[in-house]
Parts: C-alpha cells; structure tokens; sequence
C-alpha cells in the first residue's frame, strides 16, 4: 500500500453493490478502497474525514453528459464540465460520439481521455461512433476504438436510418465485444418535431415529437439485437410503451438495458406551456402517463440507471422561437438533488436511488466503478441529504445555465467528492 | 404562465399574443371598441389621432402582403406612424439572429411589434425579450396563434348572430397546422359558444382534438348539419406532397364546401374564411361569392379589430373613462 | 350628492338670443349646427329648433380626439361622429353643456378641421365655469358659475334638461 491514507469516519456508508447501509468507516489507501467497516488493524490514517451527518456512497456515474470539447468550447469544456461532475458528485461520466469532431477514431479518444487526466477532476468515458462521421453509411473503425479503450458504441443523436447499416453495425460491434448504446429514434416519424404529441402540444401548434418515433425504433432495434446478438443499451427513454416494451424484451431474456434522463422523472409535457427554451429537449417531456410509467420502470429495475443527459449550452442556443432554439439541459449538478426528491416522493428508496446512480450504470457499461469494494478505486462521494441550497451563482459550475431549474432551491448537496483518492471537491460554508 | 405576459403589473393588456387565458370581458371589450373604430372606417375621414407619434412596427418574416396591409392600414388610420419591415426567412439564416433583429429596430425608438413568424412560439419569445415600453401583437406564428384574426372572426359572427350561447360553430378544413383554427377555438369556447366542431380528415387534426374542446366529424355532411356558422380553412398545396392527402380533387370531393353541402347548415348560416381562398379546393366560387358568403365582410372586419387591439394595447386603461375634462 | 338644480330654460333662452346676435353682427349666411356628445347634443337640438337652420344637425363624439387617451384608453361602443354635411368653407355653430378646462373644445376643433376647413366657428355653451387649461374661450353662454376645486356642474337630459351642481 502506497500514497496517503484517507479515513472517512461518522458517516452513513451507503455502497448498493455491497449491500452495505450502515454507520462504519471507509478506508483509503492512495487510489484503492482499503476497506468498508471496521478500520484494520494497523491501519494508520493521515487524513481523517469527518462524515458526521453525510450519506457516503460510490461515486456516481452518468452514462449520459456533453462535455462539447472538442469543437464547441464557446458551450462548454471539458475542464468546465469536470468541474460540474465533481461538484455533483459524478467520478465517472460517458461522453457521447456527437463531439464536433465526432468520436469516431482513436485519435479522439485519446484527445478527450488526455485532456480529462490533465484536468482532473472526473474519469471521462469516450462512447464512440457506431459509423463513421455518424452519418448512417459507413461503419466507424469499432475494432481501433476498442484499442482505444472504448467500451461502447453508439450513434447519438443521428439515428442510423438505413437498417441495413444498423444490422451490420450490430453485428460488428457483437463481434468486436462492443455494447451499442441507442438512443431510439425514428427521423421519418419524428419529422422535425420538438414536443410531444400530446394535449398541450396540439394545443400550442408545436411540430409534434410523437412517441411512436421512440418506440418504433425501439421495436426495431429490438429485433435486430436479437437476430445480431448484440449488447444493445437504450439511453434517455421517454415514453410507456417504450419502458414496457424493454421490460418485455428482458424478460424473455434479451440482454438489452435502458437509462432514463432525470429530468424525465420529473417534468412533464406542461412545462413548455410558456414556451420556455430551457425545456426544448430531445426526447420531448411527455405525458404524466409516461412519467409515472418511467418512475416505475426506474424502481421496478427495467431502467437501472439514472443518468444526467447534461447537455451545456451558451446562451444564443436557447434565444430564438422555441422549435429553432437546440434541445438539452444543464443538467449535472441537479442529478443528485433530483434523484433525492424522487425518494421523497416515495418513487424508491434512498439506496435504490443510489443503485441507480452507481452499480446500475457501472454494471451496463461493466466499467467496475460504482462501488466501494475493497481494492476498487477510491471514487466515493459524501453528500448531505438534508442541506438546502440554490443553483445558481458560484453554487452553479457547469458552463451551461440552460435548465428550468436554475435559481431553485434544492434539498441535497455534495459536500466532497474523491476521485481515485483525491479530493476534487469539497464544499466549503 | 404562457398569458401572463400578455398583461402588466396592473393588469392591463400590454401585449396581444394568444387567446388563451384571455376573460370573456376582454373579448366582448375588443369586439365593442372594434364597433366604434367601424364607424371611422366609414367616414369620409377615415383617420382618428389616437395613436399619433407613435411607431408600429410590423416585423414580417413569413411573407403575407394581405395580413401585413390590413395592419398597416389599422395603424395608419390610428395616425400612427408605420415601418414594414420583411425578412425573409433566407435573411435571418445569413447569420443575424431573431434576437439581434429585434434589439436592432428597438433601437430606433419603436412602440410596438407587429409579429409574423413561422415558428410557434415566436411572438411570445419577443414579448419575452422587449424593451418594457414595447408592447407585441402577435400576427401569426407558426400554428400556434392569431389572435386578431380569431377576433375579427368572432366580431364578424357577432354582426350576423345574436347570442354565441346558442350557436353552432363548424370549422372544416387543415386543422392540424391552421393558427387559425386553435385561436378560434379558444375564442368560441371562452365566449360560451353551444358547440364548436372540427370537420376534417385525420391526417389534418392533432393527436387529441377533442382536448382543444371540440367535436371531432370526419364527415363534411354530418359535421355541417345543422350549423350557424361555418369557417372554411384554407389547404396549402404542399400538404399534398407531404402525405397528408391524395390529391385536391379528392379533398374537394368529400371536404370541399358546396352548394349542396351548405344545404345541410342551418338556412342561415354564413360561411367564413380567413383567406386567401382556393377556390375549388376548399370551397365552391358559388359558396364564395353567394349569398351566405361574409368573407369580404371579414376582411374589412380585421381593419376594425386591428384598430381596436392596437389602441387597446398602446392606450391606458379604459376602464375609467366616464366624462373627465370638459 | 345634488346640491342644487339650476334653470336650464333661462340660460338656453340667453344662449339663443347670444347666438342670434352673433350671427347677425358676422353677417353669417346658413350657419352649420354641431352638437357635442352627449350633452351638447342635447343643448344643440333645442337651439337647432328653435334657430329653424336649413341643414341637418351634426353630431360630433370626439372620444377619437380626447387627448387623455394614453391615461386612460378607449372607450368600447363610440357613437360614431356623424356630420351630415360638408364643412368646408362654411359657418359653423359649436354647441356645448359645460365649457370648462377647454380640452373637448380643443379635440372638438380638431376633429371638425380633419373634414375640411370651415370660414368662421362660433363657440356656444349652456354654461361657463372656471378652471380652464386652454386658451379656449366661449362667443356665446347661457350662465356663468364659479365652483370649488370639488364641485362640478351635470347636464342631465334630453327630456327634460336639467342643470345639477354636485359635490365629490
């Protein structure tokens, strides 16, 4: 054992992936969890962390967040955006291809890998192009991003609209040991649509989003990981009949996963009554059907991860009418507080929420991180549950203001954040 | 949330953008002093100096030379001064943004907005990001909302029918990307209107049209039957090689509003349309131009209204005026 | 609250016999009525009468013209103004109940001259009181008052009319 050694004393251990909820010590040793419990014998600390108050748990991981480096800096950085994780508590977050230099080669990979170790403030995981340029066609070098260190694969917001191609692209990530990370979308039946096809969006005349777009692709996707074998992961899903229609599939033994963003959890199609750009995102909020329908998938397991689907933007993105303004939220530093409400809310308990932060996104990626085990990296988290505050200001880190959520008062804040053993973030008051 | 800012602090009418959240009061209110500015309009001078020495500016960038000029005729005949201002939807893609637009002739010491867009929404963004002694009146976005035209609507009906409690309104056509339809909708049902129905092909209604609070008829016969009113939408010829239709004859045929199709209303019911009409698309040239046809009534309608709303929006309150100075 | 009625048929008997002498001291030739809405209507219906003038009576609503409009806004069902005739060149008699800070002359001028342009006008009013913000004075009254900051004086009508004097 070498580097220093870290003592966190007082606090209330939560780690999912051990079945741990207790009042003990986690024991840190340069970069590894040493051990969860009693402090071994011999065990000198040269630090002591008082967690008195604090829930202490694995670091969380976001399988969706937009860090727009390379190619978009005037949004966001990735020194920015790290910054933001660790305040939120998220150690570990994958990017997706949708880069303005598309992640589609090795030569990105490593840019974006190297620029996150020179800052470092959070592990970034590059999720690469599926086809090249993201454009539907080709497929992209799967075998040289895998090298890379890539461990999925995906086409973001550019549904591959060729079947054919999706057929192949399957195949070859299967083949590669790739997971295909989809974000089911349909683009002929979505056409343009920016809100969903409900009661509020007939009534505003907004281009129409319908919720067949997502389940379409998701039928189809379905059907060809079976036939391909592949590893297919559902990111940001949005609707019932898309959860239902996963949850079927699981069942029958399909070893298909689904996240859900989670502001999903929350907002519903009424939000864009006021046509307030901070709510244009893709997919669109839908009905309070579909919400609770995502709630209970999200407790229920079919959805085990909650990811923060952060999406920076500088603030020309959201100035225009709201179809022309881009979709997305600032969203990683509400993750936590969030996921907290939907524990009060009685959605699932505190350690299920955690579960969905941690293990279950750690497990679809298999990315090992997520988890306090001893010899696991020492990525934790120390969050107060109770401890209001409001996001905005120097409380807010991300680059990024466009969420409805700025300037509301929140229940829940991470007073610390370790990354592989260093602190990235502590909560000064 | 959404009609909120359409009034200020005290709860004046400061912007015109949607019908929505609009009182029964404020409608029948528009349609009075729409009534008087009727009578200016047929004077010898057709000009009053309610509005002198302000600047109305009609912001256009969805071209409509017929909306566009009863507005600037609305604001002229108020004495106010006008600028048309057209951008093409070409012109805000070379880079200045709607926002810059907007800050641009704002800076040229301007009262009001005329606002023409084809995005939803558009009108509520610029309200949103005016100066505070700008007030917007929204002329059309996207499929959201036009308000005057709802009004005028709704003051032509009133000059032919009594009491909206008893009528039956039958609006037929593309409801799905009609402003039109969704603003009138909104104001039939807040003026207690019996029944309002949609007539139209299911391909040209929104996913849940009886929530905009309507009966929904796929039929033009059974739709018409019995109605006082009916408002003819105008079909855009695009929608036919967007999938929504098969040809224009066909539409014609089972939606086009005919002679013999009228039989089915009420012996006196008008026949509206916003314009400009297809004539043998939507609607025979016979119902047209025949007897129960107020179409051109509208169209010198809208004058009034815009007179109306624009004074409404830029004058005071209203509320309070009874004598004063002698 | 009513504090006390005034005779209206004494002032409009002066106001008639007033204007009588102006028109023949200017020599006018087939004067023009104009009644101002509401109660110089009224007043102007009378006199139109009694005078036996050859045109119709006009009737002029300058709620259009009033210059309070950014205070207090617009008021719905304007009866439209309605002058049977042109203006142009002629004579015109421009009745009014109450001449008092001289504003609705001042809107009542403007709007008569945005239909042309007429040779002389002759100011007549039922009653004068003080208070006046305009350089606006009356050729003919009926009666003169002076009231506190606090009263005002009512034309009620048409049949019959009566002068009231009120207290806010």
């Amino acid at each position: 054992m070498s580097g220093e050694r870290i003592v966190i004393k007082g606090g209330r251990v939560i780690d999912p992936s051990n079945g741990i909820d207790a009042m003990v010590s986690v024991c840190i040793a340069g970069d590894k969890i040493v051990a969860v419990g009693e402090i071994p014998i011999g065990f000198e600390a040269d630090q002591e962390i008082d967690a008195k108050g604090l829930i202490v748990c694995p670091g969380f991981v976001d399988l969706c967040a937009r860090l727009r480096e390379p190619g978009q800096e005037f949004k966001a950085t990735i020194a920015s955006e790290t910054a933001a994780a660790a305040a939120a508590g998220v150690t570990t977050l994958c990017c997706p291809p949708d880069t303005r230099r598309v992640i589609d080669t090795p030569a990105v990979v490593n840019l974006l890998r190297e620029r996150a170790d020179s800052v470092g403030k959070a592990r970034v995981i590059p999720i690469g192009a599926l086809t090249r340029g993201l454009q539907g066609k080709e497929l992209s070098s799967m075998m040289a991003l895998k090298t890379a260190g890539c461990v999925a694969v995906g086409n973001a917001y550019a549904p591959v609209e060729n079947l054919l191609v999706l057929r192949r692209g399957l195949e070859y990530a299967a083949n590669c040991g790739l997971i295909v990370v989809v974000r089911p979308e349909e683009p002929t039946l979505r056409n343009r649509g920016c809100v969903h096809d409900g009661v509020i969006g007939s009534r505003l005349g907004l281009p129409l989003f319908p919720s067949s777009a997502e389940t379409v692709a998701v039928a189809q996707t379905l059907v060809l990981a079976e036939q391909t074998g592949a590893r297919v992961h559902f990111g940001q899903l949005s609707s019932e009949r898309a959860v239902a229609m996963i949850a079927e599939a699981q069942q029958r033994g399909v070893g298909v996963s689904a996240d859900v963003a989670i502001h999903q959890l929350h907002l519903t199609e009424s939000a864009v009554i006021g046509f307030d750009a901070n709510v244009h995102v893709n997919p669109p909020f839908r009905s309070q059907s579909d919400r609770d329908a995502l709630r209970e998938g999200l407790a229920s397991g079919v959805l085990s991860a909650i990811c923060s689907d952060h999406q920076p933007h500088d603030p020309n993105a959201k100035l225009d009418a709201f179809p022309a303004t881009e979709p997305g939220m600032s969203s990683l530093e509400t993750l936590l507080p969030l996921s907290l409400k939907l524990v009060e809310e009685g959605v699932l308990d505190l350690t299920s929420a955690i579960a969905r932060l941690t293990e279950g996104p750690s497990a679809i990626l298999g990315l090992g991180a997520g988890t306090l085990n001893a010899g696991a990296t020492a990525d934790v988290c120390l969050f107060d549950p109770i401890q209001e505050w409001t996001a905005e200001g120097t409380d807010w880190h991300s680059k990024g203001l466009n969420t409805p959520f700025y300037g509301s008062v929140f229940k829940g804040r991470v007073t610390m954040t370790l990354l592989g053993g260093h602190m990235v973030h502590c909560l000064r008051l | 949330m959404n009609t909120s800012i359409q009034f200020d602090a005290t709860g004046k009418l400061r912007h015109f953008l949607t019908i929505d959240g609009l009182s029964r009061e404020l409608l029948v209110r528009i349609m009075d002093v729409a009534e008087s500015f009727s009578s200016v309009t047929d004077q010898q001078v057709k000009k009053v100096p309610l509005l002198r020495g302000k600047t109305i500016v009609n912001l256009f960038f969805e071209n409509s030379t017929r909306t566009r000029n009863t507005f600037e005729l609305a604001a002229k005949r108020l004495s106010a001064d006008v600028l048309n201002v057209n951008i093409a939807t070409s012109a805000t893609s070379k880079g200045e943004s709607l926002l810059d637009t907007i800050r641009n002739i704002e800076a040229m010491s301007v009262d009001m907005f005329v606002v023409r867009h084809e995005a939803s929404g558009a009108a509520h963004f610029i309200a949103q990001h005016v100066a505070p002694h700008i007030s917007v009146v929204n002329a059309g976005d996207g499929s959201h909302s036009h308000p005057t035209q709802a009004m005028l609507d709704m003051f032509t009906i009133r000059q032919y029918k009594d009491d909206f409690s008893k009528l039956k309104v039958a609006i037929v056509g593309d409801i799905l990307h009609s402003r039109v339809a969704r603003s009138e909708i909104l104001a039939l049902n807040i003026l207690g209107t019996e029944e309002v129905r949609v007539v139209a092909p299911k391909t040209l209604l929104p996913d849940h049209p009886e929530s905009l609070g309507v009966n929904v008829f796929h039929d033009l016969d059974q739709g018409l039957e019995g109605v006082d009113v009916v408002v003819m939408l105008r079909l855009q010829k695009e929608r036919m090689s967007g999938a929504f239709l098969p040809s224009e004859h066909e539409y014609f045929s089972y939606f086009g509003l005919t002679e013999e199709r009228l039989a089915k209303a009420k012996p006196n019911a008008i026949v509206m349309h916003p314009g400009p009409i297809n004539r043998g698309v939507e609607i025979d040239s016979r119902v047209a131009d025949g007897p129960q046809s107020v179409i051109l009534r509208q169209v010198s309608n809208g004058i009034a209204v815009r007179m109306a709303v624009m004074s409404m929006v830029l004058g005071g309150h209203g509320e309070t005026n009874t004598g004063g100075a002698s | 609250m009513v504090d006390f009625q005034l005779s209206v048929e004494k002032k409009l008997d002066r106001l008639h016999s007033g204007l009588v002498a102006e028109i023949t001291r200017r020599e006018l030739r087939d004067p023009l009525m104009i009644g101002i809405h509401t109660g110089g209507s009224w007043v102007a219906e009378k006199l139109h009468e009694r005078l036996g003038l050859k045109d119709p009576l006009g009737l002029l609503n300058i709620s259009f013209y009033r210059d309070d409009f950014s205070q207090i806004g617009i008021h719905p069902r304007v009866l439209p103004s309605n002058l049977p005739f042109r203006v142009e060149g002629r004579d015109i008699l421009l009745i009014d109940d109450v001449l008092y800070t001289g504003r609705t002359i001042r809107a009542a001028l403007n709007e008569i001259f945005d239909y042309g342009r007429p040779a002389q006008i002759v100011l007549g009013v039922l009653i004068e009181r003080d208070g006046r913000q305009i350089p606006v004075q009356a050729d003919c009254i009926g009666g003169r008052i002076d009231l506190g900051p606090d009263e005002k004086v009512k034309l009620s009508g048409p049949n019959p009319l009566s002068l009231s004097i009120h207290c806010s």
